[in-house]
């Protein structure tokens, strides 16, 4: 148990193992929430502590887990934990928990939770598995925060609601884009991030269900071949 | 009335499709969406369980976790609210191990061809998500299966669509770094504003 191990479960789903663009694990809230930053941060906050926890009471039992009931027994404690967010939301912050509406319930299902608990705390030890929840948390919440960064200053000119860009309509220069307000834009600026994390990262680059073979006299298989 | 459960399906189904405009299901909508015959057992599988959960979490609501839903068993002044989302994950799992064991036993042929599919429905937030807006919705019981109905149809259509739209796409020369999952987002981006424009429909 050395400190390397705990550094690399908490920086490796940042961008080698990201939960959203690489293992395709919690996507449904990153598009929903994100068009402002500070609701977008409330979830962030949110699933990152209910990942890390169900993590840790899930590898602190996970020897006394039957295989055959484990599901169960796992949706159990991430709904508790869920539970306790929601009601701590709504006790401290009841208008962003209005906005965020069924996205706080639906942390019970989203697939981060538990897929990690799965893959990750039913095997290792607790402390281990708690700090794998972060890291997990945290590569999510660094994807979350890009998109709403983009969402909200390019299509309301604002952050956290503070103007940065002086809109039109008051007076200034900036036009904002609303398309940019509305929900599907997210699913694009996520498909651009996948596309520039596997730039940088090749080796996350998916194989072709049917590559070019190798005889064909397609012009462009040339250049493709001098690239390799 | 005919007219308003068709409204119901209609607006379920088009204007608030539970993939493409609440986002709901987006894991396995993506995962699972490589090949047609793949995605339309998945999608049947969806309607199928959403059919049977949402009406029953919508009993358990108004009979038993609603502000002064006890009357009936002449329990007042209780709200049993805070217990929701753990009583309707709990009756999903149990729904969807019942029908696994049931088709087995009966229907073996749609047991072979939905089995595989089924546990994963469970962490599919698109069931929960239906419960949860039924609720938020405050429907009828006549109108949650109808609300049940809709949302997996809904649902069930467009991984079928977003399937076909890949299977073409298999031969096309796509950059290296947006090949498989980024193209599919962009895909399913550029779906989504085309289920937008059924926004004010109303019949």
């Amino acid at each position: 148990m050395s400190l390397k191990q705990y550094k690399e479960v908490i920086f490796k789903p940042l961008i080698d193992e990201n939960p959203i663009t690489l293992q395709i694990l919690g996507i449904c809230s990153a598009l929903a929430v994100t068009n402002n930053l500070s609701v977008t941060l409330v979830m962030c906050v949110a699933l990152t502590s209910v990942v890390a926890f169900s993590n840790l009471f899930i590898s602190i039992i996970r020897n006394y887990i039957p295989s055959s009931i484990r599901i169960i027994v796992q949706m159990t404690i991430i709904a508790s934990l869920v539970i306790v967010v929601d009601e701590l939301l709504k006790a401290y912050d009841y208008e962003t928990s209005k906005k965020l509406s069924v996205f706080v319930g639906l942390i019970i299902t989203n697939c981060i939770v538990m897929g990690r608990a799965e893959a990750f705390a039913m095997k290792e030890k607790p402390l281990l598995s708690f700090f794998d929840g972060l890291g997990n948390g945290l590569g999510y919440s660094l994807i979350l925060i890009g998109v709403a960064i983009i969402r909200e200053l390019f299509g309301s000119g604002s952050l956290m609601g503070y103007e940065i860009f002086t809109l039109v309509s008051n007076g200034g220069w900036y036009l904002p884009n609303n398309l940019l307000l509305l929900p599907p834009s997210s699913f694009i600026i996520i498909g651009l991030f996948i596309w520039a994390i596997r730039t940088i990262r090749p080796i996350q680059i998916e194989e072709d269900d049917f590559a070019v073979s190798k005889h064909s006299t397609a012009p462009d298989l040339t250049k493709r071949e001098l690239n390799v | 009335m005919f007219e308003h459960y068709l409204n119901i399906f209609i607006t379920t189904v088009f204007i608030e499709n539970i993939a493409l405009s609440v986002f709901l299901g987006m894991c396995t909508f993506i995962a699972i969406s490589k090949k047609i015959d793949a995605a339309f057992g998945l999608g049947i599988a969806v309607i199928v369980v959403c059919i049977i959960t949402v009406p029953l979490n919508n009993l358990i609501y108004n009979f038993i976790l609603r502000e002064d839903a006890l009357v009936w068993l002449g329990i007042e002044g209780t709200n049993l609210e805070f217990v929701e989302l753990i009583s309707y994950i709990g009756v999903i799992a149990a729904s969807v191990q019942i029908l696994e064991m049931f088709l087995d036993k009966y229907v073996p042929a749609l047991y072979t061809a939905l089995g595989q599919f089924l546990p994963l429905i469970t962490v599919n937030c698109a069931i929960l998500g239906a419960s949860l807006f039924m609720i938020e919705k405050d429907l009828m019981f006549g109108e949650s299966v109808v609300y049940g109905f809709g949302a997996g149809f809904g649902w069930a259509l467009a991984i079928v669509i977003l399937a076909g739209i890949r299977e073409k796409l298999k031969y096309s020369d796509i950059p290296e770094g947006l090949k498989g999952l980024g193209a599919t987002f962009i895909i399913v981006g550029l779906m989504s504003f085309g289920f937008m424009s059924f926004g004010g429909i109303s019949l």
